[in-house]
């Protein structure tokens, strides 16, 4: 670090002639990088099929740390040490970048191309009732059925209650209550969904021998769910200009209708999104679902007695049934599963960017 | 605090006059019922700790075993003996894999989000890492058994030729059904939480600073080492304990990926181990009354360790909001 990397001081007694014509310190010229990386591409292939090696990971892995050598000597010897961290600094942000991008785009594609020859009408239409585990056929309506209902009736429960908890911590909230429930929401976030599954258990099913429904894992889903509304719900409000609210009570309007009619209004885009990006997450939870919903091949649709359905479930019994036919069912299930997931994400993305500029100041 | 008393709406110096009544009842009514449901959260979190406690006790006592260092799980038999060793070690275990593999990449991504992509791109580039969060936890499952678990053989095998001697990288061929396995799936789960953290502290760096190391001469990365990392550092370990919370309660990846076994097995990349949720997902179906209450129990310690985890996250999260907020 203490040496310059100019090389002016060095090569001035040598010779006059020699010194730089400008003052800027010497560069790589800007093709170099592509030519690095053609080269060390390159060099991958050449070294994959030469040393034949069978895994094409290994050749990008070869040709990934040509790349990042030749880039840190070559950048070192022209322009200097520090130029040479720098760069391999940007490499290495690069390729951690691009090393997160490989599994979602191999699970995305894995999960269309395996799964999408299953997916027709039929497949949507049909349960599994009487569908042996190696048998071809059988359709995911149950499960379907299962999740929206399961769904639905959680964010019935969640909704108000999350709605209601920001609107105190926002509007109302202060002190110690204020404190300790935004800490628990926080906390309350973080608890895996399998402790909230046991929690209905022991409740729900043990203690009150309620049995197992579709009610029992919607209280589960609706724990889960509750945080995340809070925590969005929170936000949003947050943003909400205070002269709004200054306004509205100035004209005389009781707090209660100025929360109702002025504050919520303005933030209901966002709470949708937030709304939305919880019901994606709640709709793939698969572990309360196994401990308080238990899995029915036939279509029931009352969610409040008997065990029901739901996608992941499907999912996760198709897989365990280890068959052809059942894999082939699952990686279907799985590509309806992330399909609504994607859905709901994009829609809500989409109703955060179209009521941006309304809530944002 | 005091000052702020006067926003409760008792304390409104209300107008006299018509109308005054039906106010405050609307007011008083609202206010209380969202303070109510604010309070109704807590309580939840109460009763899950208690409910929890109850199940846990009935089954810590009728135990043979020792609930912490018995390497068994036999819950349902007649006496029932189990313990948690095997399941905490497979949890730490792993996350811990997960949590070496997710922290430099997700330091890194966050970085790239904040400072590197072109500012165009960094906006749908976080749209497709949030993406990573949003897929079920069930199809990691399912793609970690069905497409991961045959192609890491090769990795695995070439671990052992290097590092087999240590006898924790020994590997003997069989299935990838291992906690190396599960911990490489949980990094991918982890990423997202952790990025999207570290990347919102990133950004709050001061502008200032920045720009001051620039002016001095400083290169991209000199500027990120002198001040964004320094800056983001509570942030990075904060972020990175909400990622180890998410492993540790991670179920439904772990289920489908790993090969259970109560043993401990040296080696993390051979198949055996065991983690809490797993566990209770798996034995769930043939649990009788006991293995349930035992499995309820596996549940609490589960869920003090991520309330553990997650607190202290929070805790320095908050700590570092009010500081950064007294300087802003």
């Amino acid at each position: 670090m203490s040496q310059t990397s100019h090389t002016t001081v060095k090569s001035a007694p040598a010779a006059a002639d020699v010194r730089p014509k400008t003052l800027r310190p010497p560069r790589l010229p800007r093709w170099s990088l592509a030519a690095l990386l053609l080269g060390s591409a390159a060099v991958g292939v050449a070294a994959g099929l030469l040393g034949g090696l069978e895994s094409r990971a290994q050749w990008g892995l070869i040709a990934a740390l040509v790349f990042v050598v030749a880039r840190f000597a070559l950048t070192s010897a022209v322009e200097g040490r520090r130029q040479a961290v720098d760069r391999l600094a940007a490499t290495l942000v690069w390729a951690s970048f691009v090393l997160a991008m490989l599994p979602l785009a191999s699970l995305l594609w894995e999960t269309v191309s395996r799964g999408g020859p299953g997916v027709d009408w039929y497949f949507l239409t049909h349960s599994m009732n009487g569908v042996l585990s190696w048998q071809d056929g059988g359709g995911i309506y149950h499960a379907l059925l299962g999740t929206v209902q399961q769904v639905a009736l959680a964010s019935v429960l969640a909704i108000p209650v999350g709605l209601l908890t920001a609107v105190y911590l926002v509007e109302y909230g202060r002190g110690r209550l204020a404190k300790a429930i935004t800490f628990f929401v926080d906390v309350m976030t973080g608890i895996p969904s399998i402790v909230a599954g046991l929690f209905v258990l022991s409740l729900w099913i043990m203690m009150l021998d309620l049995g197992y429904s579709g009610f029992a894992g919607a209280l589960a889903l609706s724990i889960l769910m509750m945080p995340i509304v809070v925590r969005s719900t929170e936000e949003m409000l947050k943003l909400v200009p205070g002269e709004l609210r200054e306004a509205s009570l100035a004209l005389g309007i009781p707090k209660w209708r100025t929360i109702l009619k002025v504050v919520l209004p303005t933030a209901i885009g966002g709470i949708t999104t937030g709304v939305m990006l919880a019901l994606a997450r709640i709709a793939g939870e698969t572990a309360p679902i196994i401990l308080l919903v238990f899995g029915n091949n036939m279509i029931n649709a009352n969610v409040f007695e008997g065990a029901q359905s739901s996608l992941p479930l499907y999912v996760y019994e198709q897989w365990a049934y280890g068959t052809e036919a059942a894999y082939d069912r699952a990686w279907a299930a799985a590509l309806v599963l992330i399909a609504l997931v994607m859905i709901l994400n994009l829609v809500a993305r989409g109703i955060a960017r179209w009521k941006a500029p309304k809530t944002g100041r | 605090m005091t000052v702020n008393d006067t926003k409760t709406p008792g304390t409104d110096p209300a107008p006299r006059g018509q109308g005054q009544s039906t106010t405050r009842l609307g007011d008083r009514v609202f206010s209380n019922l969202s303070k109510g449901s604010g309070i109704a959260l807590l309580v939840i979190m109460a009763a899950i700790a208690v409910f929890l406690a109850i199940r846990a006790v009935v089954a810590i006592r009728a135990n043979e075993g020792n609930f912490l260092t018995t390497f068994a799980w036999d819950a349902n038999g007649d006496p029932p003996h189990f313990g948690i060793a095997v399941l905490l070690f497979g949890t730490v275990v792993s996350s811990v894999i997960a949590m070496v593999i997710a922290v430099p990449v997700a330091v890194g991504i966050a970085l790239f989000l904040s400072h590197y992509a072109p500012r165009r791109l960094a906006t749908p580039i976080g749209y497709l890492v949030d993406l990573l969060a949003a897929v079920p936890s069930i199809i990691y499952g399912l793609w970690g058994a069905l497409y991961l678990v045959p192609r890491l053989t090769g990795t695995y095998d070439w671990l052992d030729d290097v590092l087999g001697w240590t006898g924790v990288f020994a590997y003997d061929g069989s299935p990838a059904r291992s906690l190396m396995t599960v911990g490489i799936l949980l990094a991918v789960m982890i990423l997202p939480i952790i990025t999207s953290v570290t990347r919102e502290v990133f950004q709050q760096t001061p502008k200032a600073h920045q720009e001051a190391a620039l002016a001095l001469g400083a290169t991209r990365w000199e500027v990120i080492r002198v001040t964004v990392l320094p800056f983001g550092r509570s942030g990075v370990i904060s972020a990175s304990m909400l990622g180890l919370g998410r492993a540790l309660g991670e179920t439904m990846a772990v289920a489908t990926v790993l090969s259970p076994s109560f043993l401990i097995n040296a080696s993390v990349l051979e198949s055996g181990g065991g983690t809490f949720a797993q566990n209770i997902a798996s034995q769930f179906k043939e649990a009788g009354s006991m293995g349930r209450d035992a499995l309820i129990a596996s549940g609490l310690v589960l869920f003090l360790l991520t309330l553990l985890v997650n607190g202290a996250a929070r805790l320095i999260i908050a700590r570092r909001k009010e500081y950064s907020g007294a300087n802003a």
